[in-house]
């Protein structure tokens, strides 16, 4: 059996799963103690089972901790970024187009030196060791630990990264060095601006990792506990601790994931319904269509696979007004249970409109005698709209496909959306998110730039499905569950001289899972 | 008209070259910030009206040339362009007065405001297209002008530096800088088309940095309004809005270097269906099977609420856009500019069908300020 919990900004959702069958589930808010919050929830669901903490298998932690931390600038350290490419790249140092509050917060420390390659695999300059020496003792005396370090074209060769990390380590004893080629892809910028975010989050996820860990072991769960990705793949508790950039995203792909699995359906349009917004999402074989453009967290430009949602202002709290007809952005959130009329308050809120409509009975109906059923109607079409045209703008065609409705503002679609084939709202939609965690597998990733000269387009395909599938053995998947889930190819048209991209991504199923 | 350009004009500017980049001329992300932190060091970089630059005055058009996917992870050193051009001077035994841009639309509009900050002298406020074309040749300059692309010169970010004084003609002198451009890591500076401002004057499209500036300021002032900005972008490019609707299918496919394919534009009320044939660039609108727009007139689709160019890489179903149909710059419309750039020049059967009227390359009325 498996647990899965989502942390989110409200809620702390948890299910016990155990092969596809939703065992139990219960919802609470999330607590300022995250500890707390996940004792909480795993008592509730050990008493309403009677489980035994022996019988688990593992236990799968989503959470937006650390996103939240850097879009609220909260609980970061001070980051040295140490770039290796001179002369190269000097025009565009380390955080250039970061935030300014957020570059002071990390310290704004950065350091050019020699080394990098070009895309072929040359070197731009030499690798020079006392260089690195001299940087390395120079963040040491301003007294921080956290580097990140970042050499051009390190996903094509990681040997420079890798030298410089060893004699940072050499230098400060008490170091965190995360390196860009462990994290990101081709995108200098961006795949530095992750491994400077993700040195920042150090401290506050070795302590969350902790905190987690603690709530685990006073439940006496022994089971191995996991951390979702922004890819819908799992982590190892030690290896989040060192990595908890690549937990970014991972809630709406866990609820896309939730999504796929409640449906059973592996390509689909997911419409995630909250208390304020709507995300609509894509899946593609199980997995999320993930944004070709590049994604802002907190500001801060990152290449991340994400998935590709598109929001819109609507959701359960959404506030009405009438002439002319609106609905949303506002939202009185998370207060529903005290502001919209059904349930006592002065707001009208997008839920009352639905209970008016008498498709819907929940809270006091009684509360919206007022609305009148032709004004209900117009606003349940206009709400059905938006939401439609959001659809359409995620489809790649016109065919009809499936639409997925889950979250907890899922009342407000009560009509099949037009160009959808047919509408879905599986049993335990409102925790998708968790179930998305407790489902996934484990993956590994391939993504650099490979030469055509002297060997074949099929032999280079093979072996980046290789370094992939081995990369997700190392993460824990199980060999013979491999699966290779995403090929992308992209010949780099203006080079002579035959140079290709290929990114591949493998997953597979985590052993004693 | 524009007199200079500070780093908040940036974003207008960005946002007038992308429309007028008609689908194509690439982003400017990585030069918009180096020209960013250029701009909130130097102040400003001064622009010069094509009337102000005298005959015998020296000037050339720069850029950067290599493979896109390599520009994102190598990024430049940062002087490789001001050291083309002074690797260029040093072979002419003479020094340039200013630098001209080599194409309006898209990214190639930053590079040679990035250029002239770096050595002190102007941008001229005049291109060789008016919009964005893929290849160097199809610009005026050379059509009209028969301006050499040679010699050039090319630099890297290790310094090294490479005159190429004559090649047997503008396929030759492209070729080979591509193979260089390799050689030096897929990423280096570049600056030919060496012209007298005599030259610039008879045979560049004018005024068009102002025009991107202008047309970006309007757009800007109008999502604060909630103005319609459809109707304001057709106004200040003197064009007409042919079509606002939904994409309803694309179809692409990269053959030799090039993104060709169409899109299918149903209107709000489904009665017209709009499809462009694009390459790089739309290049040919149909409506109802009826021929309304043939390059070198220009094609502009943007985002039906906010005005944002949308470029064939980003056309996806179900984006609502306003497409428009904008009279082309008249020096790409002469007897030399049709057969470099007219519709057959790209392969399609159908005549030039001129749209009337037309302000690109026409002297902006007002300077706009953000």
């Amino acid at each position: 059996m498996r647990i899965g919990i989502d942390v989110g900004g409200t809620n702390t959702d948890i299910v016990l799963m155990e092969g596809r069958e939703v065992r139990a589930w219960y919802k609470t808010p999330t607590t300022a103690d995250v500890t707390a919050g996940i004792i909480n929830s795993l008592r509730h669901i050990i008493d309403e089972v009677s489980l035994d903490p022996a019988s688990l298998d593992g236990v799968m932690i989503g959470t937006t901790h650390f996103t939240n931390a850097v879009v609220e600038r909260r609980h970061l350290q001070e980051t040295a970024c140490l770039r290796l490419g001179l002369p190269a790249t000097v025009c565009l140092p380390p955080m250039v187009d970061w935030p300014d509050d957020l570059r002071d917060v990390v310290g704004n420390h950065y350091f050019l030196a020699h080394g990098g390659h070009e895309f072929d695999g040359r070197v731009i300059s030499p690798f020079d060791e006392s260089e690195i020496r001299g940087i390395a003792e120079q963040i040491r005396d301003r007294g921080i630990s956290a580097v990140a370090i970042s050499s051009v074209f390190s996903p094509v060769n990681t040997e420079f990264e890798v030298r410089a990390g060893e004699i940072v380590a050499d230098v400060i004893p008490d170091a965190n060095v995360t390196l860009s080629s462990e994290i990101g892809r081709i995108g200098l910028l961006e795949r530095e601006n992750a491994a400077i975010m993700n040195g920042c989050l150090r401290t506050l996820a070795l302590r969350t990792i902790a905190g987690f860990r603690a709530a685990l072991e006073q439940m006496a769960i022994e089971a191995p506990f996991f951390i979702s990705q922004n890819d819908g793949t799992l982590m190892n508790a030690e290896f989040a601790a060192d990595y908890p950039v690549l937990t970014f995203a991972s809630g709406p792909t866990n609820s896309m994931r939730g999504a796929a699995f409640l449906s059973g359906l592996r390509d689909a349009i997911v419409v995630d319904v909250g208390g304020t917004t709507t995300d609509i999402g894509v899946l593609q074989q199980g997995f999320p269509r993930v944004a070709a453009l590049a994604v802002d967290i907190g500001g801060v430009r990152t290449n991340f696979r994400m998935p590709d949602t598109y929001n819109i202002g609507l959701g359960g709290g959404s506030l009405v007004q009438s002439e002319p007809i609106a609905v949303g952005p506002r939202s009185v959130g998370y207060e529903i249970t005290d502001r919209a009329l059904i349930f006592g308050g002065e707001e009208m809120t997008a839920s009352d409109v639905m209970v008016a409509t008498g498709k819907v009975d929940i809270g006091d109906r009684s509360r919206v005698t007022q609305i009148t059923a032709d004004f209900a109607q117009n606003v349940e079409g206009h709400m059905l709209e938006m939401v439609t045209n959001a659809v359409d703008r995620m489809k790649t065609s016109a065919t009809p496909v499936p639409v997925i409705v889950v979250g907890g503002g899922s009342i407000l679609l009560q009509e099949e959306i037009p160009g959808s084939s047919e509408m879905l709202k599986p049993p335990h939609f409102a925790v998708a998110n968790a179930i998305g965690a407790a489902i996934a597998q484990v993956g590994g990733e391939c993504d650099r730039i490979f030469s055509l000269e002297g060997s074949t387009r099929d032999e280079v395909l093979d072996q980046a499905k290789d370094e992939a599938r081995q990369r997700a053995i190392a993460a824990g998947a199980t060999s013979d569950s491999i699966e290779i889930v995403d090929v992308e190819e992209v010949p780099l048209a203006y080079l002579p001289g035959n140079a290709i991209r290929i990114a591949v991504k493998a997953v597979g199923d985590l052993e004693g899972a | 008209m524009l007199r200079e350009i500070k780093w908040v004009d940036l974003e207008p500017l960005a946002i007038g070259a992308g429309i007028l980049g008609t689908g194509g001329g690439g982003n400017p992300y990585l030069g918009k910030l180096q020209l960013r932190e250029l701009l909130k060091q130097k102040g400003k970089q001064d622009v010069i009206a094509p009337d102000d630059l005298a005959d015998e005055a020296l000037t050339m058009v720069v850029g950067s040339i290599g493979a896109p996917t390599v520009g994102i992870e190598k990024l430049p050193e940062g002087t490789e362009m001001k050291r083309a051009i002074r690797a260029l001077e040093k072979h002419l035994g003479q020094r340039f007065d200013a630098v001209a841009i080599a194409e309006i639309g898209g990214s190639n509009s930053i590079n040679p405001l990035i250029a002239g900050v770096q050595l002190g002298i102007p941008t001229v406020d005049s291109d060789g297209m008016g919009r964005a074309f893929p290849e160097i040749q199809m610009s005026s300059f050379s059509f009209n002008g028969g301006i050499p692309v040679t010699p050039l010169a090319m630099a890297d970010c290790r310094f090294a530096e490479v005159i190429v004084p004559k090649a047997a003609d503008e396929f030759w002198a492209e070729r080979i800088a591509r193979n260089l451009a390799t050689s030096m890591g897929a990423r280096s500076g570049l600056a030919g088309v060496v012209m007298t401002g005599r030259q610039l004057k008879d045979h560049g499209v004018h005024y068009t940095l102002s025009l991107a500036h202008a047309l970006g300021c309007r757009v800007l002032a109008g999502r604060d309004a909630n103005e319609d900005i459809p109707t304001i972008v057709a106004e200040v490019l003197a064009g007409e809005v042919l079509l606002r609707g939904k994409v309803v299918d694309v179809f692409r496919r990269t053959t030799r270097g090039f993104a060709r394919g169409w899109v299918k534009i149903d209107d709000f009320a489904e009665r017209e269906r709009l499809q462009i044939e694009f390459q790089n660039e739309y290049l040919i609108a149909t409506i109802n099977d009826e021929v309304r727009v043939t390059v070198p007139d220009m094609i502009c689709i943007i985002e039906d609420e906010t005005g944002e160019p949308v470029p064939t890489e980003l056309l996806r179903f179900g984006t609502r856009v306003a497409v428009l149909a904008v009279p082309g710059a008249a020096q790409l419309k002469t007897e030399a500019g049709l057969q470099v750039v007219g519709p057959r020049a790209f392969g399609y059967d159908v005549d030039f069908q001129a749209l009337p009227g037309g302000v690109v390359g026409e002297r902006p009325p007002v300077a706009q300020h953000m």
